[in-house]
């Protein structure tokens, strides 16, 4: 598809290196209009460099200032407002970052924005997920009115590396930033096992493990998956493992490409934060279970008797 | 410090199973157990405890919504909010919009913080909070697993997808709330009752200038493409091989 939108990709990156979501959303760009750049906002030696490679990006604009060794929305914001004059649309990928920043630009923009770009029918026709993807809702934005999106990594692929970019620097607006935000610190916690919501496969205990000692059989199987380990809300309200583990709805909407649920009945809100997953497998000693009618794979088993035989066989 | 004001939606319940309208205008609502978004319960919890801490007086909870929405206003009076303000309007408002109004009742009643959910369950916009924070020029911190009086300041610990991000904002600032940073308390009985006698003014959106016409059209609300009828194995052995066969594990 190709048409004269001007669209600008807010890039995320860590040292200069652009996220892949970021390279999701531009190819989420590319399938709305042909002239796609690239704002990288940044204090990275990296940026001096002649160009980019990136696919689907006709020019990388830097603006390069140590204000950005943090990434601070409310700074960020009026400083994306003041260099996109020339652009109808905006993307951002749907990442914590994104999510953080693109309503501040919209305000400045005074359009409304669009949350979780899943797929793109038209140049100004999108299809997003409500109620935690179980209803999906196309908008339209009339002609005339910008665009400010976010777009939801888990639907588009990577745009590759092989062609370069120009590379164009931009000063630093004249502008007054606002002083009301100090970056202190992150950590990273890291376990052993992958982070939920990147894991490839990923085992999730409920109500029917028992108790926390029992989740110790879920964390073998995940090692040995190389699995991150998760949980259903009433195996949180039970106590069996900490909230910052739930799945669902109001916990972490994940999409591995294999889930294991393990003694879980398969409640709506749990279901709504899986349903994007590759594979689905559910072991569960209720036949009537209702988590067999969205699994992909189900089993009528004891898992306690199921995940040692389990474990045996992967050797 | 004196006040803390708390940004609640009224949305069909977690538990629900939603139904789409058969001529794809949207979820069916009507006669669906509907509940405070369970993000802006958490938001409510932390003004509460901020209070009790005394670090604030006054707890104060807005939302936006049908006539209906004084049962979540109730509810959150029940929890221990000491007032309620309710925005009548029937119709759904998008989130800018949402903003505008609430930055009037900002301006209004000038609280030092500001609680609303990350985002609501039902339209998943997560854009609200941040809104609010841009058209008030004040700090914002997301997605909050943590939070702490200073003074002048909030430390905020915030779930980023890097890991836990801590920044320090001036006040008046903005927080929407995320799953781990509370567990909100049960109402009990008596304090239904208490809540009944708290304040609640109704306000008509009219009156505060801020235009509700939607700028975006709603073309359709649509289920999702159905998953692939799945299978039943019969155990280890069987599943074991089915995964091999899908490239999902290795020998």
């Amino acid at each position: 598809m190709s048409n004269s939108m001007k669209i600008l990709v807010i890039a995320e990156h860590e040292d200069g290196l652009i996220s892949a979501s970021t390279r999701k959303t531009i190819n989420c760009a590319s399938q709305v209009s042909s002239e796609v750049d690239l704002l990288i906002l940044g204090n990275n030696s990296d940026l001096d460099n002649q160009g980019i490679q990136i696919d689907n990006v006709s020019n990388v604009l830097v603006i390069k200032n140590e204000i950005f060794n943090q990434q601070i929305s409310a700074i960020m914001a009026p400083i994306i407002s003041e260099v996109s004059h020339d652009y109808e649309c905006l993307l951002l990928p749907s990442t914590t970052f994104g999510r953080d920043l693109a309503p501040r630009i919209s305000v400045l923009k005074d359009v409304c924005q669009i949350t979780d770009i899943m797929e793109v029918v038209s140049s100004r026709v999108f299809k997003r997920p409500i109620y935690a993807g179980n209803a999906i809702e196309t908008i339209e934005i009339p002609e005339g009115q910008n665009i400010v999106a976010t777009v939801r990594p888990a639907s588009f692929k990577e745009v590759g590396l092989s062609n370069k970019a120009s590379l164009t620097s931009l000063d630093m607006p004249n502008i007054d930033l606002p002083k009301h935000t100090r970056f202190l610190g992150i950590s990273s916690e890291k376990t052993e096992r992958p982070d939920l919501q990147v894991a490839s496969i990923v085992i999730s205990g409920g109500r029917g493990v028992g108790s926390a000692e029992n989740f110790e059989i879920l964390y073998q199987l995940a090692d040995k998956l190389g699995a991150s380990v998760g949980a259903s809300r009433a195996a949180v309200d039970a106590g069996y493992v900490a909230n910052d583990m739930q799945v669902g709805q109001t916990g972490k909407i994940i999409a591995p490409d294999l889930y294991f649920a393990f003694g879980i009945s398969g409640a709506i809100q749990h279901v709504a934060g899986i349903k994007d997953s590759g594979t689905i497998v559910a072991i569960n000693k209720d036949p009537d279970a209702p988590i067999f009618e969205i699994a992909d794979i189900g089993i009528v088993a004891d898992l306690f008797e199921f995940i040692p035989e389990f474990l045996a066989k992967l050797g | 410090m004196e006040k803390i004001l708390v940004c609640i939606k009224r949305v069909v319940d977690y538990n629900v199973k939603i139904r789409i309208k058969p001529d794809e205008s949207g979820v069916i609502t009507e006669g669906v157990k509907m509940s405070i978004n369970p993000f802006d319960e958490i938001a409510l919890e932390e003004a509460l405890r901020i209070k009790e801490n005394g670090d604030a007086n006054e707890v104060i909870i807005v939302s936006i919504g049908p006539s209906d929405c004084q049962q979540q206003l109730r509810t959150g009076l029940a929890m221990g909010a000491d007032r309620a303000i309710l925005i009548e309007h029937d119709e759904i408002i998008e989130p800018l919009k949402v903003a505008k109004l609430l930055h009037k009742i900002v301006q209004q009643e000038k609280p030092s913080i500001i609680l609303l959910g990350k985002q609501a369950i039902d339209d998943d916009c997560n854009q609200t909070g941040q809104m609010l924070a841009e058209l008030c020029s004040y700090s914002q911190a997301t997605f909050a697993s943590g939070l702490t009086v200073d003074g002048n300041c909030l430390k905020v610990i915030r779930e980023v997808d890097q890991g836990l991000e801590t920044v320090e904002i001036d006040l008046p600032a903005i927080v929407t709330t995320d799953l781990r940073l509370n567990e909100p308390r049960y109402v009990k009985l008596p304090d239904i009752m208490k809540a009944k006698k708290k304040p609640m003014d109704v306000i008509d959106p009219n009156n505060l200038g801020v235009s509700l016409e939607p700028s975006l059209k709603v073309i359709s609300v649509t289920p999702p493409p159905p998953r692939e009828s799945g299978i039943m194995l019969d155990g280890v052995d069987d599943l074991f091989t089915a995964l091999k066969d899908k490239g999902l594990i290795n020998e």
